[in-house]
């Protein structure tokens, strides 16, 4: 760690950021990175210019966070140390939909709304949900964000094909392309994917794109435990109704609900909803309206910073997982909601702010064991500072050693959102 | 008949007259002896006495891949039956700074599991067990060994698949496909083995043994696995691969569709993507490639056609019957004249046929030939096919087209006879600039094949010299001392440790000629 720049040399370089960008301003309170606050901010418009501040920032050695809408600047860790915030929203734009070719090619400041929008005027959709709301692209990609879709379509790595990146030393590549089918070269598109900044500044993405569905309908049932939640879902997923989604929803109190999404033709998602209602049974509705607090992470909207979990397993490991975090919970006195997608073993969890930290760490851990157990992971996203402090926000990382090593050829000096990622990267 | 890839101007990093395998990227100098005999000695120390070649006669059987035009004998071929045996293998490498190829069932195409004269080919054929299915979780967990087809055929009984289905499916190996990425006809809907791997147990070219991704998706960190599949075996080898199954579809429907032109043929396919529908397969054939199926397998496809299509739609039975009508209507609407939809497994293996043949039905009508594996955006599909027409017509040379046409894969196949003079190189002027086509419209050199030993020259064209270092940098995060399959994938390796730009004198693989420093 090295200590805060200092006022003089923080002119020279401010001076020789503002050679290379025209929007150089010091930072205010609202640009602090979970409570790291930075000296400048950074507005770059073009990639050319972000290679310019990232070649002033490694010559004045300055610790660099980039930053989209700044709608998950609290996610992962707090830096270590952060001396000039890259702010992308300038760097904004659909650059080109080429529709013909399913494909689209975007700034990284985009909002995925915008995005959606664009390509949805020609049909279609980049298959990407944006569970916070007003993400841009490359947020969405330095988190991995995903919703429900991710069952049918996948996440950013099924989706991202090309991509460009500025370096901590300032030199832009490029991997991929413009074609959905290419395997020329290493995929650095996959690394720089969930890497919360850490190995370059993503400038632009090229993603494939799928058909906007003629129909969409969902089938939503209530649950009583865990295990009639799995049992339904494994009851979907095996069958040939090709599910867009299989979402569970457990909030805090009362029972759970599991929502079925289908798209496709008119006759198609007919005759599907058909036998996905005798396969849920009963109490079974269909819908064409989205469930409460669909595509939405369970802490949303929440006024202030609850704990946020994410856990993974394997698609029978679910109801384990739900059934530890619940008496977790009610062990430690406290409570849990989780929301997430039974198709892919994915949940999301989240605890009341108030939740004491021993307690919260308590729950953190049984949820972990119960992951692991199942072959997966828990990871805690966000969450009170005070809470967060003393937990191991990653868990166990298996590879650890060999993602040292790529840091270390990307970012030798650590500039790139130090400590904000696995291991203290 | 010779199968051969790429042009004198660009095959291997060292064109003209010297044979590309005898090459620094293939260790054309033979292996350190000390070195070798250390790494020999560890071998046998960790694995059984039958799992060492060193018999030069039985080396021979390993010197090329699917691409026989290169050949390599390796010093020394392994034949591992545990992660622990290979890594201690790949671990002494490391040691003695030995260079290592890996290679499966040896089916790629494009040289990438050439073997090294100065090094051990690494050869998974003995790890073979599928280890765990399991349908509940849609996964399972394999050894790099197994047979792709072997897993569908393992899975099939639970109403699941593996869905990557390259053309050699019936020999090709997982781990094989993991490290070349490979794809198949069904990529279009489906995607590609990396899309289909969701974990991995990696022996890393420094032999330590690491496990990446899992059962559950999103693994924190980074995608390490994501950088590992379809790195050619440049990052290190998979000793255990745990897969995405796929649930069977309801219903699966075969269309043959023939067409006046190519001109037609590609309309009818961006109409089709252009309505919303995305087949699991869109093939086309040329008149050549026609010609030469019909020689070989009397498939029956239209007669006088100058394309067809092959579409595949599958899923849900409604759906599937929709989507068949409106392709129907479609490839009327664009001039076909005649086509024919199977309606069952015979009919629809009598369609596939024809396509499925067409590489070695070649054979019939050219004594040699040059695949190649560009891709461009599907809808610069009539120009760059009439580009590749003529190029064809104004060298004399003749090109036979069988592609994935839904996702622009082209897969020209030029043909000659080596036995007249010139013919070789003319064809390969054509293959050169074919590749060239597909960059300079946006596409890429490889779109399922690799790059290999074959069209590593290639790289620059598509990539700069900041987009080749910052890949390299991953390379040098795996593997520092340059010994995983060195001369693949690269035109020239970058000397891990040494900052671009900064040197003491010349390193000594600088000076031996073996690498350029950037």
């Amino acid at each position: 760690m090295t200590a805060p720049t200092a006022p003089a040399d923080l002119d020279a370089a401010r001076s020789a950021l503002g050679s290379a960008c025209a929007e150089i301003v010091d930072a205010a309170g609202t640009d602090t990175v979970d409570g790291v606050r930075p000296a400048l901010v950074a507005r770059p418009a073009s990639t050319e210019e972000v290679a310019g501040v990232l070649r002033a920032a490694a010559a004045h050695g300055l610790a660099v966070v980039p930053r989209g809408r700044g709608t998950k600047m609290t996610w992962g860790r707090p830096p270590e140390r952060a001396d000039l915030v890259v702010d992308l929203s300038r760097l904004s734009g659909v650059v080109d939909h080429a529709a013909g070719d399913l494909i689209v090619e975007v700034r990284a400041g985009t909002p995925l709304a915008e995005v959606q929008e664009a390509v949805a005027r020609g049909g279609q959709r980049l298959s990407l949900d944006d569970p916070v709301g007003g993400s841009t692209v490359g947020g969405a990609l330095a988190t991995n964000l995903s919703g429900p879709g991710r069952v049918a379509a996948g996440t950013a790595r099924d989706l991202l094909i090309g991509v460009t990146l500025v370096r901590a030393d300032g030199v832009v590549a490029k991997a991929g392309g413009r074609v959905v089918k290419n395997v020329a070269g290493y995929d650095l598109g996959k690394l720089v994917i969930g890497s919360f900044g850490t190995l370059g500044i993503v400038t632009g993405a090229v993603f494939r794109l799928h058909p906007l569905p003629a129909v969409r309908r969902f089938v939503s049932v209530p649950v009583e435990s865990p295990d009639d939640a799995l049992r339904l879902a494994q009851s979907v997923v095996h069958a040939q109704v090709v599910p867009a989604a299989v979402e569970v929803d457990w909030p805090a109190t009362g029972p759970g609900r599991l929502d079925v999404l289908l798209e496709g033709t008119d006759a198609g998602v007919e005759a599907r909803t058909t036998t996905t209602l005798r396969l849920l049974g009963g109490a079974a509705a269909e819908s064409q309206a989205a469930p409460d607090g669909w595509s939405r992470f369970p802490w949303h909207g929440a006024p202030d910073r609850p704990l946020a979990l994410k856990a993974t397993c394997a698609l029978s490991g679910m109801a384990g997982v739900i059934g530890a975090a619940r008496r977790a919970a009610e062990e430690a006195g406290t409570t849990v909601a989780l929301r997430g997608s039974a198709g892919a073993g994915v949940l999301y969890g989240t605890v009341p702010p108030d939740a004491p930290p021993a307690a919260a760490a308590r729950l953190v851990d049984r949820v972990r064991g119960a992951c692991t157990a199942a072959g997966g992971s828990l990871v805690v996203l966000d969450g009170p500072p005070a809470t967060t402090a003393a937990l191991d926000a990653w868990g166990p990382i298996p590879a650890l050693d060999l993602m040292r090593r790529v840091k270390n050829q990307f970012d030798p000096e650590r500039r790139l959102a130090p400590g904000r990622f696995v291991g203290g990267i | 008949m010779s199968v051969t890839h790429g042009t004198e101007s660009t095959a291997g990093p060292v064109p003209g007259p010297v044979p590309p395998e005898e090459t620094a990227a293939t260790g054309a100098g033979g292996p350190d002896p000390a070195a070798m005999a250390a790494v020999k000695a560890a071998a046998r120390a960790a694995l059984p006495p039958d799992a060492l070649i060193e018999d030069h006669i039985r080396l021979r059987t390993y010197e090329c891949d699917g691409l026989a035009h290169y050949r390599v004998t390796p010093a020394l071929v392994v034949l591992p039956e545990t992660t622990d045996q290979l890594a201690a293998v790949v671990r002494a490498c490391a040691e003695h700074g030995v260079p290592f190829v890996a290679r499966g069932s040896g089916t790629g195409l494009s040289g990438g599991a050439l073997p090294r004269a100065d090094g051990v080919l690494v050869v998974t054929s003995r790890m073979r067990s599928i280890r765990e299915i399991r349908p509940a979780d849609q996964r399972a967990v394999v050894d790099p060994g197994v047979i792709n087809l072997a897993l569908t055929k393992a899975t099939t009984p639970d109403g699941y698949y593996y869905a990557p289905d390259p053309s050699s499916q019936q020999v090709c190996s997982i781990g094989g496909n993991l490290a070349e990425n490979s794809g198949g006809a069904h990529c279009l809907k489906y995607g590609f083995t990396t899309n289909h791997v969701t974990g991995a147990t990696l022996a890393t070219p420094q032999g330590d043994v690491v496990e990446l991704g899992g059962l559950a998706p999103d693994t924190p960190g980074y995608d390490l696995l994501g950088a590992v599949v379809g790195s050619e075996g440049t990052l290190g080898v998979a000793t255990s691969v745990t897969v995405r199954l796929t649930r069977l579809p309801e219903d699966v429907r075969t269309l043959l569709a023939g067409f006046p032109s190519t001109d037609e043929a590609g309309a009818a396919t961006s109409a089709i993507i252009a309505a919303g529908i995305v087949p699991a397969a869109i093939e086309m054939m040329d008149a050549l490639a026609i010609e030469a199926a019909e020689a070989a397998t009397h498939c029956g496809y239209p007669a006088a056609a100058g394309a067809v299509l092959v579409i595949e739609l599958d899923g849900p039975t409604a759906e599937v019957e929709y989507e068949l009508a409106e392709a129907e209507r479609h490839c009327r609407e664009h001039g076909s004249f005649e086509w024919r939809v199977a309606t069952d497994p015979a009919e629809r293996a009598l369609i596939w046929k024809g396509r499925k043949s067409a590489f070695a039905a070649v054979g019939r009508i050219s004594p040699d030939y040059i695949v190649q594996d560009g891709v461009i955006p599907r809808t610069a599909l009539p120009e760059v096919l009439r580009a590749i027409a003529d190029l064809s017509s104004s060298s004399g040379v003749r090109v036979a087209n069988v592609f994935h046409a839904g996702d622009g894969n082209l897969h020209p196949l030029v043909l000659f006879d080596d036995t007249v003079e010139g013919a070789g190189k003319a064809a390969e002027e054509v293959s050169g600039a074919i590749l060239d086509l597909c960059i300079s419209h946006g596409g890429s050199i490889t779109g399922e094949h690799g790059v290999g030993i074959d069209k590593a020259a290639y790289m620059p064209r598509m990539f700069s010299d900041d987009d080749l270092d910052t890949m390299q940098l991953v390379r040098c995060a795996f593997d520092p001392a340059g010994v995983a399959n060195p001369g693949k994938v690269f035109p020239t390796p970058r000397l891990c440790g040494e900052v671009p730009g900064k040197h003491r004198g010349a390193h000594r693989l600088v000076e031996a000629g073996l690498a350029d420093a950037f």
